[in-house]
């Protein structure tokens, strides 16, 4: 019997009791659909991790000064001023170092026009742009020239720009900071909140050697408030992170037996985790979906055995004008896979419904990924080809004889 | 039509001088719970091509019994059927089904038509499970029905039509492949006096006009008489295997 023959008398019998295929495909639609949302979901949430690690920057490390001590006060984290510019131009020189970003930071009222705006201030690098990959929506960054003339100029994330200057154009306008006139040559792009759930979009960035001289004053010549370091890639971070630490302790004369005036903090460990819970989230998603496919997969069973007593007398009768078993059993198990598959196809429909139900009604950009299409229809296949084999098989092991005799 | 050139599409040619079934000594038994239940005690019978026999008993003389061993739907528990040349105990599940599928036409009592199918689908059947084509089947299977009558009736449901009607249908199909031999069991019974009448004498011009042999298991004196030669069973043994204008009715 041709292939062809034997889907057509598949859907024949689908047709013979529609409510009962379609209850039973009921089971595997829900099922798939809920596999490819769920997928998609964990999927979107990852994405959504994984952009904000890529916002704050990859295989990074932030050195900040260790504390201070003095007479018996011990300052937190970063109170010291130990660590400098030429720290940071020295870490540059390590291997597998690809950038290394001084940053001098402090909050400041920002005046533009009649509004004011309190922000962070950072003083910076162009490296700075380079390891957080983040570009201007309008304007440009800053680069040498403008660090070597000290150069009174502002790069705004959008949130300062926003509160600053509402609907206008800031380029080429004016901002005070410490009552000193700087002139904004750029609008960051969006970069959204970081992890903690910061805006990164709330500051402003001026050329660092400007910020020392005009804007923040340091106890020290030449000391930053931390130092943002890019490694080369996820397989150098160990290395540089001990070349960091040797380093700074050479350059900060520090003897064997006494601790680190500064501290080095691996930022992929937290981007690591992220994406873990990211993952554990999407197979903990994915497994929710799979047992209702699986309880859908039941459900066929059970169908194609009622099915299968029902129909004995069919079978004796298939087999007495020349079927063999082999076609018996094909007759069945086809059965059971096209309600698979075209419940499978309903679940894929059911599920982008759902994404843009999901889309529309949460912050998260769900989308059906062809990945996902697939693996749930094969899914489908295997449910049908799985459960649909047993009841397959106990109607092609009936005797003619007594299937024909059965009423 | 062609009687020769009909014969000579058959997959599975007669072999001369040999009878088409020779059963010897065969003998069976049911079991149930460790009970063993014999229902045939040893029955020696042989027919030749382009015989119409008919084969009687009261019910419980074994003759469904027999009936589903000469029809491979069964096999025996003692003894030697050969059919057209082939030891059948010897065959395993797939040749059986061969030869359920080109050698026997089945008519049942109950019709057996598949509810769901149109009637050019059902009588097609056979023909795709020999592996013949779907369009070739359905235009073989056409054919057949025009032959007995139902030319007009190919894409109705079995439920759509008169049971007389329906068992023509079920001729159809045990012909489409071509088979050397048709076994009915009760074809008749449930018919009415008229339809009977009408069923039995497709059946006398099938043996006839195609020299199609032909078994027919009844109970009814009446439609016994269109065969030739009767098979009398009683307690699972031939009690009388002669002419039928002999025997007493």
């Amino acid at each position: 019997m041709s292939f062809l023959q034997v889907m057509i008398e598949a859907f024949r019998a689908m047709g013979m009791n529609r409510l009962r295929a379609g209850l039973t495909m009921l089971g595997i639609i829900i099922g798939v659909g809920a596999v490819v949302l769920m997928l998609a979901i964990g999927e979107s949430v990852r994405g959504d991790i994984n952009q904000r690690i890529t916002a704050m920057g990859s295989n990074l490390f932030i050195i900040f000064p260790g504390s201070q001590t003095s007479n018996g006060v011990r300052a937190g984290r970063g109170a010291a001023q130990t660590l400098t510019q030429a720290d940071a131009q020295a870490l540059a020189a390590i291997e597998n170092v690809q950038y290394s970003a001084p940053i001098l930071s402090m909050p400041f009222q920002l005046a533009a026009g009649n509004n004011n705006w309190n922000a962070m201030v950072y003083g910076v690098t162009p490296d700075y742009f380079s390891i957080k990959t983040w570009d201007t929506e309008s304007g440009s960054l800053f680069g040498e020239v403008e660090i070597r003339s000290l150069s009174r100029v502002v790069v705004m994330g959008r949130t300062v720009a926003r509160n600053l200057f509402g609907d206008m154009d800031p380029i080429g306008q004016t901002i005070r900071i410490r009552n000193k006139p700087f002139e904004v040559i750029g609008i960051l792009a969006d970069k959204g909140s970081d992890l903690g759930g910061g805006d990164q979009d709330d500051a402003v960035f001026i050329p660092l050697s400007t910020a020392r001289q005009q804007v923040i004053r340091t106890w020290f010549p030449g000391s930053v408030n931390m130092i943002m370091v890019q490694a080369a890639g996820p397989e150098v971070m160990k290395d540089v992170d001990y070349d960091l630490q040797q380093t700074l302790r050479i350059r900060h004369r520090i003897r064997e037996d006494q601790e680190d005036d500064f501290t080095v903090r691996d930022l992929s460990a937290i981007a690591e985790a992220a994406q873990g819970i990211a993952t554990m989230l999407t197979l903990l998603l994915g497994a929710i979906g799979s047992i209702s496919l699986l309880v859908g997969g039941i459900g066929i069973m059970n169908i194609m055995l009622v099915s299968v007593t029902e129909r004995t007398r069919e079978i004796g009768i298939r087999m007495a004008l020349g079927a063999k078993r082999r076609d018996v059993l094909l007759q069945f198990l086809t059965e059971a896979i096209v309600i698979c598959v075209c419940g499978g196809a309903m679940g894929v429909a059911l599920a982008y419904a759902g994404s843009v139900a999901v889309t529309k009604l949460s912050p998260l950009a769900v989308s059906i990924s062809a990945s996902g299409v697939i693996i749930a229809f094969s899914f489908s296949a295997i449910i049908g080809i799985f459960f649909g084999f047993y009841p397959a098989k106990r109607a092609s092991a009936l005797k003619p004889v007594e299937a024909l005799r059965y009423e | 039509m062609n009687a020769a050139a009909d014969l000579s599409k058959r997959k599975s040619e007669p072999v001369p001088g040999q009878p088409l079934i020779d059963l010897a000594d065969i003998r069976k038994s049911y079991f149930s719970a460790d009970v063993e239940t014999p229902v045939l005690h040893g029955i020696n019978l042989k027919i030749y091509n382009g015989e119409f026999v008919a084969i009687m008993g009261q019910s419980g003389s074994g003759k469904s019994t027999l009936m589903n061993l000469l029809g491979c739907l069964d096999t025996p528990s003692a003894g030697n059927y050969i059919l057209n040349g082939k030891e059948v105990a010897r065959l395993n599940d797939n040749e059986l089904a061969k030869v359920r599928n080109e050698t026997i036409g089945f008519v049942f009592q109950g019709f057996n038509l598949l509810k769901r199918m149109p009637l050019v689908d059902n009588v097609a059947l056979p023909l795709l499970y020999a592996g013949v084509g779907m369009v070739e089947a359905r235009k073989r299977a056409a054919a057949k029905l025009e032959q007995t009558g139902l030319g007009t009736f190919t894409k109705r449901l079995p439920n759509q039509i008169s049971g007389g009607q329906q068992q023509r249908v079920a001729i159809s199909r045990a012909l489409v492949c071509e088979p050397a031999l048709i076994l009915a069991d009760e074809p008749t019974g449930n018919l009415d006096t008229t339809t009977s009448k009408e069923i039995m004498e497709l059946f006398t011009r099938l043996n006839e006009e195609q020299h199609m042999t032909i078994l027919l298991v009844t109970h009814e004196p009446d439609v016994a008489r269109y065969a030739k030669r009767l098979v009398r069973l009683k307690d699972g043994l031939v009690t009388y295997d002669g002419p039928i204008a002999d025997a007493h009715l």
